[in-house]
């Protein structure tokens, strides 16, 4: 979190989205900071058995970071080095016991990357959003795909594409309404829907609703079918969205 | 730049993993200054492992024949099948003289981010060597990190229904280290997977 100007270390806490092999025993590790964002950033000799944080630093870990930057800046030029690392949460040790929930959470991270697409510029709600999300769903109270839907919905609303699922996205008709349209923004009424449009349940809608405002006791009460339903349509609101795909959807477990 | 066919060698060099082009270069002069006779050595090797090596037809091993050393030796148990992601990893473990069974070779691990699902590795090649009954213990060796950990984690889900033993390798302190030195993971880790000492 501090920022030593003078001697171009940077501390931050963040969450490990991604790890890519680099050289004999390194790795690039993409991590989405509290305060600066998407970071990438070297970590040498990681890969080794000997390596004193390399543990530390597998995707889904909350960590307590030190990034050493040769720039003025820590994203610049070239990649800044991994020096010191802590574990605040390891939430992987926990999702990866369990097949469903660590897809889901795979899903969770390579969105938090698309939506924080440039690095170095704070993204804090988002970063906020991944820890509660992850937070959740290690803690296993509700299930996976809820809470994955519930976090690729909500950061959908942080990032300025809040979806409807009440009043008409067009003209504003109150609820219910029964159409959904993916590129018309959500719900949409009998006036204003395009052609193509999805007519979910209203059920499905109702447990749309209350993952993105956190209702959990109708989310958790909901049918699988209606489950399976909505989670179809999120999928595809936020990939039209994102304007490209989210590779982890197509491995959850149906 | 150099003339024709010393650019195309340093080229052809620097294409290979972990070799820049500063090390193309170095290794394309030695080529230049080495006898003629270890450079041909060096070429014959190099066609040789691509018209004679290939997978092994059981297990996904490198091998000379249809099949692997492995496979092919009747003094290995069959009852016993060793899961890796890489052909490197057979040789990590065969190094330890440990073991004694077969191998399977995935290819990989699941890796959805990178666009790498079940049904990319040889997933279902090993459960129709597991279908006959006769292995009695599947132990999973891939990767200790998280991707290997959730790969050996869908794998014992998956032959769950067979009823076989199925073991995972032990992770936690490094031979020879001080546990002072130790992450809390790597640590952590040791605790739950500490045994009976049993004198």
């Amino acid at each position: 979190m501090t920022h030593n100007r003078g001697v171009s270390l940077y501390r931050d806490d963040g969450i490990v989205l991604r790890t890519q092999k680099l050289g004999e025993a390194d790795r690039i590790i993409t991590l989405l900071t509290r305060t600066h964002g998407r970071v990438r950033a070297v970590a040498r000799g990681v890969r080794r058995t000997k390596s004193k944080f390399g543990a530390r630093l597998e995707p889904f870990g909350h960590v307590d970071i030190q990034f050493f930057s040769r720039g003025s800046e820590l994203v610049g030029r070239s990649l800044p080095l991994c020096t010191q690392v802590e574990t605040l949460a390891p939430f992987g040790g926990i999702l990866v016991h369990d097949y469903d929930r660590w897809t889901a959470g795979t899903a969770m991270l390579e969105t938090a990357e698309r939506f924080a697409d440039h690095e170095g510029e704070p993204a804090v709600q988002q970063y906020l959003l991944l820890v509660g999300a992850l937070r959740t769903l290690a803690a296993g109270e509700h299930r996976a795909h809820g809470v994955l839907d519930a976090f690729l919905l909500r950061s959908l609303a942080v990032n300025g594409y809040a979806p409807s699922f009440d009043a008409c996205a067009r003209c504003g008709l109150p609820g219910p309404n029964r159409f959904f349209s993916v590129q018309g923004g959500g719900a949409v009424c009998g006036d204003c829907k395009p052609a193509g449009c999805a007519v979910p349940s209203p059920e499905t809608m109702r447990l749309l609703g209350a993952l993105l405002t956190g209702d959990w006791s109708t989310a958790d009460a909901a049918e699988p079918r209606h489950c399976r339903e909505g989670s179809g349509l999120v999928a595809a609101y936020l990939q039209w969205h994102l304007e490209r795909g989210i590779r982890s959807l197509k491995y959850l477990e149906k | 730049m150099y003339e024709g066919v010393v650019q195309d060698l340093i080229d052809e060099l620097g294409r290979l993993p972990g070799v820049g082009p500063k090390s193309a270069q170095r290794i394309a002069f030695h080529v230049l200054q080495a006898d003629p006779a270890d450079v041909r050595r060096l070429a014959a090797a190099l066609t040789e492992v691509k018209e004679k090596v290939r997978f092994c037809a059981v297990c996904g091993n490198v091998a000379q024949e249809e099949h692997c050393r492995i496979c092919a030796d009747p003094r290995r148990d069959a009852a016993v099948i060793c899961v890796v992601e890489e052909p490197k990893d057979v040789v990590a473990i065969e190094r330890t003289r440990e073991f004694r069974g077969r191998y399977h070779v995935l290819g990989g691990a699941i890796s959805p981010i990178e666009g790498v699902g079940p049904e990319d590795l040889r997933i279902r090649e090993l459960l129709a060597r597991l279908a006959d009954g006769a292995v009695t213990e599947l132990i999973l060796a891939t990767d200790p990190n998280l991707e290997g950990e959730a790969t050996a984690t869908y794998l014992a889900r998956m032959v769950k229904a067979m009823g076989l033993k199925v073991t995972r390798l032990a992770s936690g302190l490094p031979v020879g280290g001080d546990l002072e030195y130790a992450d809390e993971v790597t640590l952590g880790r040791a605790f739950e997977g500490r045994r009976l000492l049993d004198v």
